[in-house]
């Protein structure tokens, strides 16, 4: 460990800001790049599930 | 000498490839996941701070990954471009039209982290320096394939629009990459090569490469993900097709 405590540890030595608004921007950026095509795939297989069902009642 | 081509045509198959990847993918996500919470941890709380810049270098273990990844994608988008025009590979374009998203998003999170570590390392969130400025032209080369593959509405001509725009832009890559060495420039010279070994210690580098192939490993996550469920859609009629859509239906429904 390269910090003396916790608070150390969040302060970054006055850097703090700077390192925790870019690792956080970046997670973001992250879960939102798994979260995108597995929002997509449940919709597109919403989609088929009304269509068959449509479908099958005709 | 005959050569045997059967693996290259299997691999054109989308059903050979949703098999494929089907059992690839995990395995990916969980050394994505391990290896992005190592590094990252790591990084942030163990690796010692830099004796000129403090703290604030941290955010190479998240800068420099973003920035490899978002170059490597680009050059991937010219191989599949260049795939898909010579051997008319219908996968190609998918892979190109997945990839191309995911490239621009670490493309913005390399400018984006590197802005704010250039606050307080060179006073500036922005300078247009020849690095700088040759990875914003690399993320509106992103922002034009995105658009042209969306703008054209006959999938075989947006496919050849589109790898032909990728495979031109590949030239900006080799300006990304030498313009520290080229140009006058603030930004700093690459952290690994291939040929000498880093000039940091080992407990700064050993996290950064945790965090680098963590980011490909992601990278490769995601894009199988985006491609699965592309070919989903590009290949409905086929009969596997059906019969997936309708397992994964079924799955669904199931209490």
């Amino acid at each position: 460990m390269s910090f003396a405590s916790f608070g150390d540890f969040l302060a970054m030595g006055h850097h703090g800001l700077y390192v925790w608004s870019a690792y956080g921007i970046c997670v973001a950026v992250l879960v939102l790049n798994v979260a995108m095509p597995l929002l997509a795939r449940r919709r597109y297989l919403q989609e088929e599930a009304r269509r068959l069902r449509r479908e099958n009642i005709q | 000498m005959k050569m045997s081509w059967t693996w290259f045509h299997k691999l054109g198959s989308p059903k050979w490839f949703y098999a494929i990847s089907g059992r690839l993918l995990p395995w990916l996500a969980v050394a994505a996941l391990v290896l992005l919470l190592v590094g990252i941890t790591w990084g942030l709380a163990f690796a010692p701070q830099d004796y000129q810049q403090g703290n604030s270098f941290r955010i190479i273990y998240i800068h420099v990954p973003a920035a490899m990844l978002a170059q490597s994608c680009y050059v991937m988008l010219a191989v599949a471009g260049v795939v898909g025009l010579v051997w008319k590979m219908k996968l190609a374009d998918v892979a190109l039209q997945c990839a191309a998203p995911i490239g621009a998003w670490m493309t913005a999170v390399a400018l984006v982290t590197g802005a704010i570590w250039g606050k307080p390392t060179w006073g500036s969130w922005w300078v247009w320096d020849a690095r700088l400025t040759s990875m914003l032209i690399l993320l509106f080369l992103y922002f034009g394939i995105i658009a042209l593959g969306q703008a054209i509405s006959n999938r075989d001509s947006a496919a050849k629009a589109c790898a032909v725009l990728a495979i031109v832009g590949v030239v900006n890559i080799p300006i990304i990459k030498y313009s520290v060495e080229w140009w006058n420039t603030l930004h700093q010279g690459a952290t690994f090569t291939l040929t000498e070994k880093p000039a940091m210690p080992a407990e700064m580098w050993l996290p950064l490469l945790c965090t680098a192939l963590g980011f490909y490993c992601f990278f490769g996550a995601v894009l199988l993900m985006r491609m699965r469920l592309e070919v989903l859609k590009r290949e409905a009629r086929a009969s596997w097709v059906k019969d997936e859509v309708s397992n994964s239906l079924g799955r669904r429904a199931a209490p």
